[in-house]
């Protein structure tokens, strides 16, 4: 049960945490009801969960210390781990609301990482007797054109889908194959490292004690979140998902708005690309980013956003990720073996998901609560 | 009750004292129904009646709380339409559900495939498939995709998948919304047939003209109740509406109020010059006629669609457009509203030549569009009464420009206060109100965006004689106040009782265009028959 999205419920996607009655509920409703029916309550229920597991079994899990001026700790790890994730799920969030999917975001990570790496080389040089490094490409310029990469694939996603109106899925692993063999033969299949500085702050960074990554996640959020309460696109967004033939019919640019969110994906997944390639310092073409796109949809599904289309919650997209990474870091630090945690994962999503089946619910109901 | 009801047998089927509620609504209250063999029996009432409670009660969707459902001297309590069936109660729903993809006499035999030593015999079924569909006469291809043929003839099969079980009651839910008055009557000897070889149906429908058409019997019921049970010929039609009703329809007055305010909200800045109202509540057709028109529309057509025909719109006129399923009304409608592309013709508003690629160029015009499929091209299911509202309205402001919150629930509010849409709240989802009300809430969409003609595509199908009323009564209100207005029903009554001006249309063309009082039933019929007139 989702609450109604709506300008001002915009709000509580804004803030993160924010369990709060919406505005337009009606009256009368106490604040148990309102929690109990957020949209929002499951997700951060799930994550709560896996934090106290975590509290109880793996000593020292909420201790943050300050080292060189940073934050460290389990929390902040995980956190900043997560964010090429929480970025892609964000892209993602607007793709399954206008009932599309997006399983190409995975090559877009390698294509965009492999560009910038290819552009930013970097050699170490000595000059004037003081060592200094050189990019072969100004740094900028390596960035700007990853992303340009990134955006090319979301509008030859956003071309497929919304002008030729092949099925999202379909569409998308034309990229999903042929992007990653690009990126392979970019590179002929080689690893390439960069040696240059001033690109690994985007990975491993530090502002103001927080890994920098975090402020890049939080940026995006912002403007989505901007963007939601500002202007009427997450009204099309749900329009278009739920139906595309109305919401034509309404006078919307439904094609526009298709080609839109699935640019804007790429545009998450490029970010995210570039995140990884600089925290690995070096751009794997044939293994980054690989099985992303599943851990994105996973993650939205997480947040309660329906694969159905329609209403969507970008809040719960992020702690979808966060819920995917805190339980990656439990499994491997309980010392389960890392061959579990796809089993693990997959018991997980399957009891999301059975969370949220309508019909799992009324057995439930029945088996349960007339008895009492 | 019944005079007759001694004289016939035993009832074949007996519902007594059903209760159903659901959370916060007594949906059925002590509700009865008796059906004997060999008649056909309407049950008639408003929307939200309870009617279709009822017969998922029956047909075993819904488990009533308390009560008898007794079929042949033997209580039954059917938990499953699949067990419903086997009993012999087969129904065909208002909504065909069929499946497009498969063959027609695949869908006519679905899970009850005719079988030849263990395997699927296809040449029987087809065969089978074949000769029920010939007792409806209906004679296509069985092995072709359901999804070729129109929606009509889909009915037909769903009919006929009923019957094809050795059904003792035939429910019909409202099957005769989709169809035209040639197929409807082709339907009523088919269950005239039936009806002499004993079979007990039950028919539920919003048509008056075909309830006294087929009946024997009527049961009417209001809010969750049965409110009696009547012999067709003892009961006159406008008893009938007053027993469904429970008072007087009296919507005049909400309708001048909400016309009003839709005048107010275009800031008067509505292009036609509109007629004093304190002088005479009427626009002279005549003189609207004279001045140059809203919409001219000429040879505007569309291969295989429709066939090139010219259209004047003027403001302050109704047009109506008559004629029978897949005439070309639909499309005529798509075409101007850009919502399909012209091949060719042109359309000029208000003199200027203005062609549309898509509806957004229409509504930038001053253009709305009811589309007659409700469910699939108009209301946006999931999003709630405020959103669906202003939905048309916001995107004719492009989406930068979003609509303070404020002034959303100000629009929605006034809006459901004017129509009248009954609605717990306006952030309620849209899918959870009555037909009649969601069609309310389509048309506050479109009002919303002050339009200067209105395109009304079978905007009173499937809603009950009261909603009809209120929003016939709204739309010539609006008319008088200056809208321009293209409505197309299939309800030809409805049609000359409201239009100026008529367009009948027939094979895909227009054949006449014919101002008020040119024509009554029975010439409108023959032109649409094709008969010359």
């Amino acid at each position: 049960m989702n609450a109604p999205y709506h300008p001002e419920a915009a709000t509580v996607d804004s803030r993160a945490s924010g369990i709060s009655a919406t505005a337009a509920e009606p009256k009368g409703e106490g604040l148990l009801t309102s929690v109990w029916r957020h949209a929002l309550l499951r997700p951060v229920a799930a994550l709560a969960i896996l934090l106290l597991l975590d509290l109880f079994c793996v000593p020292g899990f909420f201790r943050l210390e300050i080292k060189d001026g940073h934050l460290y700790g389990s929390l902040i790890d995980i956190a900043n781990r997560a964010a090429p994730l929480m970025l892609t799920a964000l892209g993602m969030t607007l793709v399954i609301a206008t009932r599309g999917i997006d399983i190409s975001v995975g090559a877009v990570v390698a294509i965009s990482g492999t560009v910038a790496a290819m552009l930013i080389g970097g050699t170490l040089v000595i000059h004037n007797g003081v060592p200094e490094y050189v990019s072969r490409v100004p740094m900028v310029w390596a960035l700007c054109a990853a992303m340009g990469a990134a955006l090319l694939c979301g509008a030859w996603n956003g071309l497929l889908v919304a002008t030729l109106g092949l099925q999202p899925i379909i569409a998308t692993l034309i990229l999903m194959v042929a992007g990653r063999g690009l990126a392979q033969l970019l590179t002929d299949g080689q690893i390439v490292t960069v040696y240059y500085p001033p690109y690994f702050y985007l990975g491993s960074g530090y502002l103001f004690g927080l890994p920098f990554a975090l402020y890049m996640v939080a940026a995006v959020f912002l403007v989505i979140a901007l963007l939601m309460r500002k202007t009427a696109l997450g009204l099309f967004i749900q329009a278009v998902g739920i139906n595309p033939v109305a919401a034509r019919l309404a006078g919307l640019k439904t094609a526009a708005l298709i080609f839109f969110v699935y640019v804007f994906c790429s545009a998450c997944a490029g970010l995210a690309g570039l995140m990884i390639s600089a925290n690995i310092k070096s751009a794997d073409a044939n293994n980054a980013g690989l099985l992303l796109e599943l851990d994105a949809i996973l993650a939205v599904t997480l947040g309660g956003t329906s694969l159905g289309g329609g209403k969507f919650s970008l809040a719960g997209s992020v702690i979808g990720a966060l819920i995917i990474q805190t339980l990656t870091y439990t499994i491997y630090s309980l010392g389960v073996p890392p061959e579990v945690n796809m089993v693990v994962k997959s018991v997980v999503v399957f009891l999301v998901c059975l969370s949220q089946s309508a019909e799992f619910k009324t057995v439930w109901r029945r088996l349960f609560v007339r008895k009492s | 009750m019944i005079s007759a009801a001694e004289k016939l047998p035993a009832p074949v089927l007996e519902l007594s004292g059903i209760h159903k509620q659901f959370p916060g609504v007594k949906a059925l209250s002590e509700v009865g129904l008796r059906l004997y063999p060999g008649e056909v029996h309407t049950l008639m009432g408003q929307n939200g009646a309870g009617k279709s409670t009822l017969i998922k009660v029956l047909t075993g969707v819904y488990a009533p709380d308390s009560g008898r459902i007794v079929l042949d001297g033997r209580e039954i309590r059917p938990s499953s339409t699949l067990e419903a069936q086997n009993l012999g109660i087969s129904t065909v729903y208002q909504e065909v559900n069929l499946c497009p993809n498969l063959s027609v006499a695949e869908n006519i035999f679905i899970g009850r495939y005719p079988r030849r030593w263990g395997r699927i015999d296809w040449a029987a079924m087809q065969r089978q498939a074949v000769t029920l569909l010939r007792q409806l006469q209906v004679e296509i291809d069985v092995t072709a995709p359901l999804s070729r043929y129109p929606l009509a003839i889909q009915q037909m099969v769903a009919i006929s998948r009923a019957l094809s079980v050795s059904a003792r009651v035939l429910i019909l839910d409202e099957p005769t919304s989709s169809l035209d008055d040639s197929e409807v009557q082709l339907l009523f000897s088919v269950l005239r047939g039936l009806r002499e070889q004993g079979m007990a149906i039950l028919f539920v429908t919003h048509f008056l003209e075909q309830t006294y058409a087929i009946s024997d019997r009527i049961t009417v019921m209001r809010n969750g109740e049965r409110e009696g049970e009547y012999a067709c010929s003892e009961l006159s039609r406008l008893a009938l509406v007053n027993k469904m009703v429970g008072a007087t329809v009296d919507a005049s007055a909400a309708a001048a109020e909400l016309a009003a305010a839709v005048a107010a909200n275009t800031d008067g800045d509505l292009r036609c010059a509109t007629a004093d109202d304190t002088a005479s509540t009427m626009v002279d057709s005549k003189a609207a006629q004279s001045a140059p028109a809203f919409l001219q529309a000429r040879g505007l057509g569309r291969k295989g669609a429709l066939a090139p025909l010219d259209i004047d719109l003027h403001c302050g006129e109704l047009l109506g457009l008559c004629g029978l399923l897949g005439s070309g009304r639909t499309e005529t409608a798509r075409l101007l509203f850009g919502a399909d592309k012209a091949d060719s013709g042109s359309i000029s508003i208000a003199g200027r030549v203005r062609n549309f690629s898509s509806p957004r160029d229409a509504i930038a015009a001053g253009i709305g569009f009811c589309s007659e499929d409700r469910k699939h091209e108009g209301a946006i299911l999931e999003l709630s009464v405020r959103e669906n509202v202003i939905l048309a309205l916001q995107a004719k402001r492009g989406m930068l420009r979003a609509i303070p919150f404020k002034q959303q629930q100000a629009l929605a509010r006034d809006y459901v206060k004017w129509l009248g849409v009954k609605t717990p709240t306006i952030e309620t989802s849209i899918g959870s109100l009555s037909g009649g009300n969601q069609q309310k809430v389509l048309l506050a969409r479109w009002l919303a965006t002050s339009p200067e003609m209105l395109i009304l595509d079978e905007p009173t199908r499937g809603i009950d004689v009261r909603a009809k009323q209120e929003i016939m009564d709204y739309v010539t209100a609006l008319c008088r106040k200056g809208m321009a207005i293209l409505f197309i029903s299939s309800e030809l009554p409805e049609v000359l009782r409201c239009s100026d001006r008529i367009v009948v249309m027939r094979d895909r063309k227009a054949c006449g265009d014919y101002p008020r009082g040119a024509l009554d039933d029975n010439t409108v019929l023959q032109v649409i028959a094709g008969a010359s007139a």
